[in-house]
């Protein structure tokens, strides 16, 4: 019956300090109705080499984070506090230059849309070549051998002819290989991928991934994989961040948190996900309620109001505390309830229902 | 090669229906969309084959599952059941009356009892209409009058989904994505529909919510017996939802069979391909992996003989000249039928592995001869 999982080292730890180290991150929007809290006291780690795949729902702060760590947020009505620290450079607070420097050359990012991130006006082998161009300084015609490369690579077929189409003229799968091909094109050392696949029929998500996967191999870069579907994370992460209203929940490698969750919000995921092998005569046990607003978020535990396991935790702890990511490192979650009580949940309440 | 021996259909067209008399019957139906060029003077010059010649039965009170990529023609059979659009050829008989050509006016009595629900939860809804008028709409039009009044059958049917009946007089942006699709279930019940397609009714929404209306749907589904035709592109949800499950390709079922028929002994190499492509929340999942090239070809033209031809990796001469009859092969349960020349052995067990897509296959080659790595080469 008990099937947790011993911890597992995440693969090909650099040694030394993380590659990617997000500290105490804050940002908040000042919108008319008040200060949206997006991301309120994020920390992560991203080695080279593995994927740190970032979960939630939609509004619970992962897209936010990564335009955060890009910057490309809107100076104007964003406060951001914190650090985040990329290969020992320090982002929050750069100007405008470094960060240009980074961006599409060091750090670079997927998007969800291709086809709204694509400009229909240019080729596919212009807009490759252009990122190129900005940062080694390559002629027109370097770019475009480097183009047509970047292409072969993820697969495009007939790349010589295909360099010159326009992006009305790919499917959807294809834009999606151009647009990794377009992230790809300096070798950068951190690649965001916010929903990469959500836009795309589950054979083509398949090859995406894998070619995300395989590239990483190749190419040694950390990702960072932002998606709602835990079965996406499963297949493609190393190490896995839930998010929930602004703040991380849960975190640890991918088999801790899939197979020996600990946080009541990571046990409604799992339990309203179907599976192709569950038992299809138990309903799925959704997480009650809705995602909270970010601008009037719960006192306490932010998941208090949809959580089922309150009584577990003395007193009234989880409406006035807030709970802090324990332990520090390694698999942790926020959450009152005694590790001992979150095993013996899991493994009592919430295993049986996964199938 | 594999087993040749195929069984003829036994009844006709339609597969025996495991619950109750079909409801709805799809015979050899087409829907062709016309492609149109030319300056001043158009004409066609071609035609989107966006459903070619399905045959589907929904038996009254039975939940069927239509899963397929984008582009197979799955919403257009929503649309061509619930005779949004008139098909091009073919029956569609709804408790044996034939409807592919009914005009407006013979429509009227079936239109209540087929009823839709749509994908999309915030283009769905008016927003200029509150709550009660939207879910009250259908009553009026239609003419029905409910004991003790439309507003008090809007609140009880606000409380049948979930909602709360004091919220009929608000506006849909006061709602979240969840609750808006729970007006549109709401909309849907108004007229006791016999018939609902629920096209990708939870696409939309959070994984969370997801299952909130998924639960929803069935527990009306039991409560109420109305037949569903759950249209999605999600196999694991479909598999929840539906008793018997039909895969579609380039605008035709390439198989059907029931629940756990199709996803446990499925003979199909689409349905083997779609199946191991679904991302499990398990990292020990040692399904077989199966990575097909390049995305769906374009039903303009679709390839000749078997249209998965040219995805497949056992395509052989036969495939392009001959299309292959649906039918039920030797080996699988009644009412489990596949459409393929030389079908899969049935099971998904893992350690297989099919890579087709180029760029994978060229660097899994090249790691595979540094590293070795614990996945298995094709076979």
């Amino acid at each position: 019956m008990t099937t947790l999982a011993k911890p597992e080292e995440a693969p090909a730890p650099s040694g030394g300090a993380s590659f990617l180290s997000v500290r105490d991150l804050q940002v908040r929007f000042s919108t008319e109705d008040g200060v949206v809290r997006a991301v309120d006291g994020l920390s992560f780690d991203v080695e080279r080499g593995t994927t740190l795949g970032i979960v939630g729902e939609s509004g619970s702060g992962k897209s936010v984070t990564n335009l955060a760590i890009l910057g490309l947020h809107n100076p104007e009505s964003t406060e951001i506090t914190g650090s985040i620290n990329l290969a020992g450079q320090e982002l929050v607070g750069a100007p405008r230059r470094t960060l240009e420097k980074l961006r599409g050359n060091t750090m670079s990012m997927i998007f969800q849309d291709p086809l709204t991130a694509l400009s229909p006006y240019h080729t596919i082998g212009r807009q490759i070549g252009e990122t190129f161009r900005k940062h080694t300084g390559a002629s027109k015609k370097e770019a475009r051998d480097r183009s047509i490369e970047m292409l072969t690579k993820v697969g495009i077929p007939q790349p010589q002819t295909r360099v010159d189409d326009y992006p009305h003229q790919f499917s959807g799968g294809m834009r999606q290989r151009a647009m990794i091909a377009m992230s790809l094109v300096c070798d950068p050392d951190l690649l965001i991928a916010d929903e990469p696949t959500t836009a795309l029929d589950v054979t083509v998500q398949a090859q995406i991934l894998d070619l995300l996967k395989d590239l990483q191999q190749e190419l040694g870069t950390a990702i960072i994989l932002i998606t709602h579907d835990l079965g996406v994370v499963a297949k493609t992460a190393h190490n896995v961040m839930v998010m929930y209203a602004g703040r991380a929940v849960e975190r640890g490698t991918v088999r801790e948190v899939l197979k020996a969750p600990q946080h009541p919000y990571a046990w409604g995921l799992l339990s309203s996900m179907p599976s192709l092998a569950g038992s299809v005569d138990v309903p799925l046990r959704p997480v009650r309620g809705t995602p909270p607003s970010l601008i009037n978020v719960p006192a306490g535990c932010p998941f208090n109001p949809r959580c089922d396991f309150k009584e577990g935790v003395l007193g009234d702890r989880c409406t006035t505390e807030r709970p802090e990511i324990s332990p520090a490192t390694g698999h942790g979650s926020a959450c009152h309830l005694s590790v001992g009580q979150k095993q013996d949940i899991f493994i009592d309440q919430i295993q049986p229902r996964l199938g | 090669m594999n087993d040749q021996l195929t069984l003829s259909k036994a009844d006709g067209p339609s597969p025996a229906t495991p619950s109750g008399e079909p409801l709805l019957q799809l015979t050899g139906v087409q829907k062709h969309f016309p492609v149109m060029d030319g300056f001043l003077f158009k004409r066609q010059v071609g035609a989107v084959h966006a459903v070619d010649g399905i045959d589907l039965t929904v038996g009254t009170g039975e939940a069927v599952g239509l899963v397929g990529e984008s582009g197979c023609g799955k919403s257009t059979t929503g649309r061509l059941v619930t005779r949004l659009l008139e098909p091009t050829g073919g029956q569609i008989s709804y408790q044996g009356r034939d409807i592919a050509h009914a005009s407006r006016k013979e429509l009227m009595p079936i239109r209540s009892e087929i009823q839709m629900i749509f994908q999309d939860p915030y283009s769905s809804l008016n927003p200029r209409q509150t709550v009660g008028a939207i879910i009250g709409a259908p009553m009026e039009i239609n003419g029905i009058k409910p004991a003790g009044g439309i507003q008090k059958r809007v609140q009880e049917l606000l409380e049948t989904v979930g909602l709360n009946p004091e919220h009929y007089n608000r506006f849909p942006h006061e709602f979240s994505g969840g609750q808006r699709q729970r007006i549109g279930v709401a909309r849907a019940l108004s007229l006791e529909p016999k018939l609902i397609v629920a096209d990708e009714p939870v696409s939309a929404l959070d994984v969370s919510i997801q299952a909130q209306v998924v639960n929803l749907l069935q527990q009306l589904q039991k409560d109420l017996g109305i037949a569903f035709l759950f249209i999605a592109h999600d196999l694991a949800i479909v598999r929840h939802f539906s008793q018997r499950v039909a895969v579609m390709y380039l605008g035709k079922i390439v198989e059907i069979a029931d629940r756990a028929s199709l996803y446990e002994r499925p003979r199909h190499p689409y349905t083997h391909a779609l199946l191991s492509a679904v991302p499990e929340a398990d990292p020990d999942d040692n399904r077989e992996r199966i990575r097909l090239a390049g995305d769906v070809p374009s039903p303009i033209n679709p390839p000749s003989g078997c249209r998965f031809r040219t995805r497949c990796w056992k395509a052989q001469e036969k495939c392009a000249t001959e299309e292959p009859p649906l039918v039920q092969l030797s080996g699988n349960v009644a009412g489990h039928l596949t459409a393929c020349h030389f079908p899969e052995e049935p099971g998904v067990a893992g350690g297989r592995d099919v890579v087709l897509d180029p760029a994978l296959a060229a660097m899994e080659d090249e790691a595979g001869a540094v590293i070795p790595e614990p996945r298995d080469q094709q076979d």
